[in-house]
């Protein structure tokens, strides 16, 4: 594709592309409604070039599932009610999908009692990693249960 | 956005040699994009440097650790070395921005990252740092997130990085690169300039010059501890957070190095403080006395007062913490 060089990551899969499941909301890296996964890694696409990412394998949601097969974050979403108006959650099943990754590769957050050692999967470390995902519907009992029920499947 | 030529380096050599020509570097681009956004800054030309090998996170033979500059913010953090032996680093990386942010966010961005004083992000007003000799409003104007160390009456802008102040009290390096390939080693004590009358030039590094990696010597001891105090309990800037190191000798404190952020334009370090501690019984009346000094500088504006009692209770639980009593 070409674009402009100041089209954000964020610009080019909703304008060029037409992929309009990933959401803009502030456009400047506080509310998460734009994260996407960039070979793998969570990312806020707004706050990147188009440019810079040439020859990564970028996933949105739309790459994460779709009506008739929906990811496991997403059943979960709708079975605990994870949302009200369903801006901001795109990003924040993008979010969750690579944050379970990293709690499972053992990566610490600000809420893991031993940086050291491997982090608990609580309520209370789903909530500290999530902090990049806004929601002003405020539905984020139900997001983090969903997410704590994906992860404790995973996990069995 | 304004517009500008986007080139991605394919050399350090050609990066510095770019960036000598007008050239701003992009690493992980939060903070730049953000600003550029807003116009408060318009590079005419970006030079992207996200690809090139700055190298990882290496042992070196003093056994201390080189950080390569593109190490992102989130793998310093999750490396068993780091977590290990520097904690207060990964608990420093760790209270800082959102998981995507630290995926994105780089070493060396991340000492260079700008301000957030809402006067410098608001091109509508006078800022001496982002348009110089304009004035600063902050002064006498709102200014609770503002520094009540080592401003100066053109500035007192506070530096945002978390890492950065974990990184002072660890006596860290930073590694430079000029274009003609000759590196320098600059300690981070002396790498960043306080505001004085140029509150728009913050670092020694001069036109050119490319941040490689940042050095760390061998930790002097493994009490180490990070708290950061803000207005939410996640994702927010610091008004007030302390790095500290002690190492404790026959139940005294034998040495101690702390480092202070959200209180001034730079990491913030007091000698007479760490004095005051060391060859000492821990103990409540030590660490009052101590933090006594800490403030005794102290030259809070209107709004910000609070930071200097909040400075030394966070001080004196960070002491606790460490020392256990």
């Amino acid at each position: 594709m070409e674009t402009d060089t100041r089209t954000t990551l964020l610009d080019a899969l909703r304008n060029d592309l037409g992929l309009t499941g990933t959401k803009k909301g502030c456009d400047h890296g506080q509310c998460g409604a734009c994260t996407v996964l960039a070979d793998g890694r969570r990312i806020n696409s707004c706050l990147t070039l188009a440019c810079m990412h040439d020859g990564e394998e970028i996933v949105t949601i739309e790459g994460l599932g779709a009506p008739g097969r929906l990811s496991a974050l997403q059943r979960a979403f709708i079975h605990h009610d994870g949302f009200q108006c369903g801006y901001c959650t795109p990003g924040q099943i993008c979010s969750a999908s690579a944050m379970l990754g990293e709690i499972e590769a053992g990566w610490p957050s600000s809420v893991t009692a031993d940086v050291a050692g491997r982090p608990d999967l609580t309520a209370q470390e789903v909530s500290e990693r999530m902090s990049g995902n806004l929601c002003r519907c405020s539905a984020y009992p139900n997001i983090i249960e969903a997410i704590l029920d994906v992860a404790k499947a995973k996990g069995s | 956005m304004n517009p500008f030529v986007y080139a991605r380096a394919s050399s350090l050599a050609e990066a510095a040699r770019l960036g000598l020509d007008k050239g701003t570097f992009v690493a992980g681009g939060t903070n730049l994009l953000d600003l550029m956004k807003l116009e408060v800054v318009a590079p005419e030309r970006l030079i992207d440097i996200s690809r090139l090998d700055f190298g990882g996170i290496e042992e070196r033979p003093d056994g201390g650790l080189r950080i390569g500059a593109m190490v992102r913010n989130s793998d310093l953090a999750a490396d068993g070395l780091v977590r290990e032996r520097y904690p207060v680093l990964a608990k420093a990386l760790l209270a800082g921005a959102s998981g995507q942010i630290r995926n994105m966010a780089s070493t060396g961005g991340n000492l260079l990252q700008r301000t957030r004083c809402y006067y410098f992000y608001d091109t509508a007003m006078p800022c001496n740092k982002r348009a110089p000799g304009s004035g600063c409003q902050a002064i006498g104007g709102i200014n609770r997130s503002h520094a009540i160390f080592g401003g100066s009456e053109h500035c007192i802008a506070t530096h945002p990085s978390d890492m950065a102040v974990a990184l002072r009290a660890l006596d860290a390096a930073v590694e430079i690169e000029r274009d003609d390939g000759a590196r320098r080693v600059v300690e981070l004590e002396s790498f960043y300039r306080l505001p004085k009358d140029t509150p728009h030039i913050e670092t020694v590094l001069e036109p050119g010059e490319l941040i490689t990696a940042v050095l760390l010597p061998p930790p002097a001891a493994l009490r180490q501890a990070y708290r950061k105090v803000r207005d939410r309990a996640s994702y927010a800037f610091a008004l007030v957070s302390v790095a500290g190191i002690v190492r404790l000798e026959g139940g005294l404190i034998e040495s101690a190095a702390f480092a202070f952020g959200g209180v001034a334009p730079q990491p913030w370090r007091d000698e007479t403080f760490e004095h005051i501690l060391m060859g000492n019984k821990p103990g409540p009346d030590l660490f009052a006395r101590a933090t006594d000094t800490l403030v005794m500088q102290a030259a809070p504006t209107k709004d910000n007062a609070f930071k200097v009692l909040l400075l030394q209770r966070t001080t004196q639980a960070v002491l606790s913490e460490l020392t256990g009593v």
